[in-house]
């Protein structure tokens, strides 16, 4: 079993995600524990990349402020050797292709199986190009982490038969960002996955409140919260610590 | 909707009597109307606006709306020319920064009933406004069709407008070989995407006689971070749905590039350059801002023909090399757009100010 699938054996797990180096690393080390402690099942450390398509404003900005706060991927690596002296549920990298090819994929995911990072996910390689990093993420024991989202009708299929760890599910539309209601039928895309191949879904993009984590969770295995969290950083920079703590613990409670 | 069918093809019709081939998208409703009207006076041609895997017009698909990036304006223009004589919605992804050096082009898109949004992130250039628009299709993709300006972005993108580009280059093959019944002995471009570059190259590349010179935009210098010349400064990367060379720093973030002209003002070219540069079939220099805008200035005094800055990137080089040729050297020169739209930024540039 993978490291990640520890995640989803008890219950439906939260997932958060926070950029890594917004206000600060030493920031978002404290982050990081704070969400264990409130019950986090796994976290997605984002890596920040100077052009993130994927993301909505709040997470755009949250890269811009990392990268001007002087950023890099070795500092990174570095807190999250800290990190794992004492924490164990998975954890796992979202970046952008560019930030690992640049450094060159072998190295980087040699990197993170010795720093303990369980998977990677990287929002503009497609199904149909994974090929890029695929076979050298199995070589580290790293999972590269499938997307599917509603528009991937025949594709999530395939997608499927080939995921690892677990499949994130796209909630709606669009780039990331706290969006007022979830119209997909999530139920038909988490049904279309578990048919071809029992692995965990999780379901991100837009979710933000507990009614709608909790609504979510009810046909998932999981549910992944971003901007409502980055959002936090924003609003108080330096002392985001025990809002984060709340809310991650509030996210949990909603769906346990 | 009758009127309007009626209305386009009465107005392509007038069109096709002048002697234009009427392009349209070979759908039902009004691009029907606009074969019909053109088929009653001569050719039409049919242009499919999607890639082959995209079965249109299914009865389902509806699409209704088409957005686009532009750098200097040139393809916003024309997108929203199509769209107005389509009659479909068209928004228009645009550099904050560019909206205010080609002001002349988002005031032609509006005209032409375009909606353009600015785009402030990043450096407000036209890389942005390709993440902008990749954002939006995203959001809205049932109606909406991504026309994307250069030959890059995602399979298959790259090879749609390779081919819809390589008229050029048949175009000057034919005339070529008509007027002076050999080929040429250099085709040269600008290249920022590569669009036009390629589509002058591609019936060449073959021809291994025929020396490929594609022109960037070195803005302030190769040796300044004020550039934008990816062969010449860049590192193989992955970006914007390609992988190719992308100007960018030690931590593989992708650069703010500059150059005078927003049509070339990206960290990135299209993945056929970058294969056509590794195999040594063309050869990639860079042109500063100073030498373009000379370029500008001295074609539109020799020829009275103000080419688009973009294009006079490879005037420059030209300017620079035939000394070095024999008379006999027949030099292509792409000048892929007109400079209207460049006039205010280059009297800036020399420092006077135009109140058009």
């Amino acid at each position: 079993m993978s490291n990640i699938k520890k995640a989803f054996a008890d219950g439906k797990a939260f997932i958060p995600f926070i950029t890594c180096g917004d206000p600060s690393l030493e920031v978002t080390e404290q982050i990081v524990y704070a969400m264990v402690r409130a019950g986090a099942d796994l976290i997605e450390l984002g890596i920040p990349f100077s052009d993130p398509t994927a993301e909505g404003p709040v997470i755009q900005e949250a890269n811009i402020r990392s990268l001007a706060a002087g950023t890099t991927k070795e500092k990174i690596f570095d807190m999250v050797r800290r990190i794992r002296k004492t924490v164990v549920i998975p954890m796992v990298f979202m970046t952008y292709a560019n930030v690992v090819f640049s450094y060159g994929s072998e190295r980087f995911l040699k990197t993170c199986r010795e720093i303990g990072i369980d998977g990677l996910i990287l929002p503009d390689i497609p199904f149909e190009e994974k090929d890029e990093f695929d076979e050298t993420c199995k070589a580290c024991g790293v999972d590269l982490i499938s997307l599917i989202a509603p528009t991937s009708s025949d594709r999530i299929s395939r997608i499927a038969r080939q995921a690892d760890g677990f499949v994130y599910c796209v909630s709606s539309l669009g780039v990331t960002g706290v969006r007022s209601e979830i119209t997909t039928d999530i139920g038909a895309m988490v049904a279309l996955v578990k048919k071809e191949k029992d692995i965990p879904c999780a379901v991100g993009f837009g979710i933000s409140t507990p009614e709608q984590a909790k609504k979510v969770a009810a046909y998932a295995d999981g549910v992944i919260v971003g901007s409502a969290i980055v959002k936090l950083c924003a609003k108080y920079g330096k002392k985001c610590v025990p809002y984060i703590e709340e809310y991650v613990k509030g996210m949990k409670d909603s769906i346990k | 909707m009758q009127q309007v069918l009626k209305s386009t093809t009465s107005a392509s019709s007038r069109l096709a009597a002048a002697g234009l081939r009427i392009i349209s998208g070979a759908a039902r409703g009004i691009d029907t109307a606009a074969h019909r009207g053109a088929m009653q006076q001569g050719k039409t041609l049919a242009v499919l606006g999607c890639g082959v895997d995209v079965a249109y017009p299914p009865e389902n698909a509806r699409l209704l709306r088409v957005i686009a990036e532009t750098g200097a304006g040139q393809h916003g223009v024309a997108t929203a020319t199509v769209a107005a004589m389509m009659g479909m919605e068209c928004e228009i992804y645009m550099g904050k920064e560019d909206t205010i050096r080609q002001a002349l082009n988002v005031y032609r898109m509006k005209l032409l009933g375009a909606k353009v949004h600015p785009v402030t992130t990043g450096t407000a250039t036209l890389k942005d406004a390709v993440s902008e628009a990749f954002r939006e299709w995203t959001s809205r993709i049932d109606d909406t069709h991504y026309v994307l300006g250069s030959v890059m972005g995602p399979y298959p993108f790259p090879e749609i407008v390779r081919d819809f580009q390589a008229v050029i280059g048949r175009e000057i093959k034919a005339q070529m070989l008509k007027k002076e019944g050999r080929l040429p002995d250099v085709v040269m471009a600008c290249v920022g995407g590569g669009s036009n570059a390629i589509g002058a190259f591609y019936d060449f590349i073959p021809d291994k006689s025929v020396r490929l010179i594609g022109c960037e935009a070195a803005g302030r210098g190769v040796d300044t971070l004020e550039t934008a010349a990816t062969i010449t400064t860049g590192k193989p990367g992955i970006f914007h749905g390609m992988k190719s060379y992308f100007c960018q720093d030690e931590n593989g973030q992708i650069a703010p590039v500059y150059s005078i002209s927003a049509g070339l003002d990206y960290p990135g070219i299209g993945p056929e350059h970058a294969y056509l540069h590794d195999i040594g079939r063309v050869e990639y220099v860079a042109v500063t801002d100073g030498e373009a805008v000379e370029a500008f200035e001295a074609l539109s005094r020799a020829e009275g023909i103000i080419p688009a800055i973009e294009s006079a990137h490879a005037v420059a080089h030209a300017m620079k090399i035939a000394p070095q040729m024999t008379k006999d050297t027949l030099m292509v020169i792409n000048l892929s757009g007109r400079g209207d739209k460049d006039c205010a930024a280059i009297a800036r540039y020399r420092g006077e100010e135009l109140y058009e």
